[in-house]
């Protein structure tokens, strides 16, 4: 189908691009990398009277370490994710994540920000921001707020954001020491198909390196939107770290998933994956928390 | 509304009066006259309409002509050199790696940038960054053999001396 015509605006200021988008209300979009929203607008799910490309706004993109923390703009592209040296030493999962992500096509113009604003039950990089704990931040009429990055899905393609409000970056603590992450995705195909189920999870280690003192399992394409599978959290939390532990926290993660039927897969289907998927992924992240000493 | 954008296509500017609904493909093939970069699927998936913005591969039915301004856009068109085909064209040729040739132009500059990257990528990495090229021929084993033969640096050499 073909993309109705609609008004185009270069904001320079990110308050400029607030003011314009709450202004236009619903009659507006937010234009990032473009791979999602163009396709709502060929498919004539969306149709804006007023397009703003954000990408002239200064300070939206790029990755960088400030006081403990990564701060990740909402422009970074999804290929700077998968090649950056930090995001790879520090955050595998999240690299990893990016690397599953279309094609190198969609990944040189897909954004990390409009990943996350899509708000797919799939999306790639949601799993891994949420296991490394990050902090989403908003720009508004009201000016800027930030919330867990869990907190910020509300449904299938939806989420918190209000009138007006531009996601600008994420925040995320730096691992602690002995801590180690993975992220694995089941898909039909490859690359170029969207997840079955997919999960990332990280785990950090007592001084002992054995004990379990933190861990995170987030999984994807199970419920309307990224979750925590929060019991085989609390579940890992001061037992050793195990292929059995890990074994029943996966059956524990699949109980807890709330996965449907669709033209992917069964919910049978899904909820066995779930479990299969989470232990392998625990399996894969252990050895790397055991190195970061 | 009508907009005055400037694009840069293989070396060459043109200043064009488009409406901003107008995808960079549709812009390239009707505008420009640039007809080697194909629309195959407009949805993102088959590859057909990949070009390069500043040396790096994007499928241009998913870029609004008008995002697409004060980049370096290379199309099939830009790769050859007075009259040279540039080497991987080339290999094409000599390897067969081409059938309806439908898919060639976006195959070619997708695997001109992997050969960039890496000059010495495995089978694996070839085929891992063709993800995104869709051969409805299903000629990948040639397709596959032609960038072979770039390899090992063979591209880079070829080059030099064009
Ligand atoms: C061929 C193809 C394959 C794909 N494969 C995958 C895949 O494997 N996994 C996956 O997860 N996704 C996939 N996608 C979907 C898409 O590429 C990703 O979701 C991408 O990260 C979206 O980012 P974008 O910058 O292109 O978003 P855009 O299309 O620019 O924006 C997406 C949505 O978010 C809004 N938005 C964007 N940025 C902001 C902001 N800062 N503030 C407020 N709202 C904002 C937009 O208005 C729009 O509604 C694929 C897409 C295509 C076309």
């Amino acid at each position: 189908m073909t993309i109705y015509p609609f008004e185009y605006f270069e904001p320079k200021e990110l308050e400029e691009a607030s003011s314009a988008f709450f202004e236009h209300g619903s009659e507006a979009a937010i234009l990032a990398g473009g791979t999602d929203l163009l396709n709502m607008l060929k498919a004539n799910i969306l149709k804006p009277k007023v397009v703003i490309n954000i990408k002239g706004v200064p300070g939206l993109s790029g990755i960088e370490e400030i006081d403990g923390e990564l701060q990740l703009g909402t422009l970074t592209s999804i290929h700077d994710l998968e090649t950056s040296k930090i995001i790879q030493e520090n955050f595998p999962a999240l690299s990893e994540a990016a690397s599953f992500l279309g094609s190198i096509q969609i990944r040189f113009l897909a954004t990390v920000g409009g990943n996350i604003c899509r708000a797919a039950p799939s999306a790639e990089t949601a799993p891994p921001l949420m296991a490394y704990d990050a902090q989403v931040y908003m720009y508004g009429p009201n000016g800027e707020r930030s919330l867990p990055l869990k907190e910020f899905f509300s449904g299938p393609g939806q989420t918190v954001l209000a009138e007006g409000e531009i996601l600008t970056k994420f925040k995320l603590p730096i691992p602690a020491l002995r801590s180690g992450s993975a992220y694995l995705r089941h898909s039909i195909r490859q690359l170029m198909d969207l997840a079955i189920v997919n999960v990332a999870v990280s785990l950090t280690l007592d001084e002992d390196s054995e004990t379990i003192k933190e861990a995170r399992i987030v999984l994807g394409a199970v419920a309307p939107t990224p979750m925590h599978a929060s019991a085989a959290e609390k579940e890992l939390i001061g037992k050793p770290a195990t292929l059995e532990i890990f074994e029943k926290a996966a059956q524990t993660a699949a109980q807890e998933s709330k996965p449907i039927s669709d033209v992917r897969s069964t919910q049978d289907y899904r909820r066995a994956m779930v479990q299969l998927f989470t232990r392998r992924a625990l399996e894969k992240a252990l050895p790397r928390a055991a190195q970061k000493n | 509304m009508k907009l005055l954008i400037s694009l840069k296509v293989n070396g060459q500017t043109h200043d064009l009066a488009i409406a901003p609904h107008h995808t960079l493909l549709g812009v390239l093939r009707e505008e420009v006259g640039l007809t080697g970069t194909k629309r195959g699927c407009d949805d993102g998936d088959c590859g057909t309409c990949t070009v390069l913005i500043d040396g790096n591969p994007i499928t241009s039915c998913m870029l609004l002509a008008v995002d697409a301004q004060e980049k370096e856009i290379t199309t099939i068109e830009g790769l050859a050199v007075n009259g040279q085909l540039h080497p991987v064209q080339q290999a094409f040729i000599d390897h067969g790696g081409l059938q309806c040739g439908f898919c060639t132009p976006g195959v070619i500059l997708t695997a001109k940038y992997l050969l960039e990257q890496d000059p010495a990528p495995t089978d694996e990495q070839i085929r891992l960054g063709l993800a995104g090229n869709l051969c409805r021929c299903t000629g990948y084993v040639l397709i596959l053999e032609a960038i072979s033969a770039s390899r090992d640096g063979k591209m880079q050499k070829a080059e030099a001396t064009r």
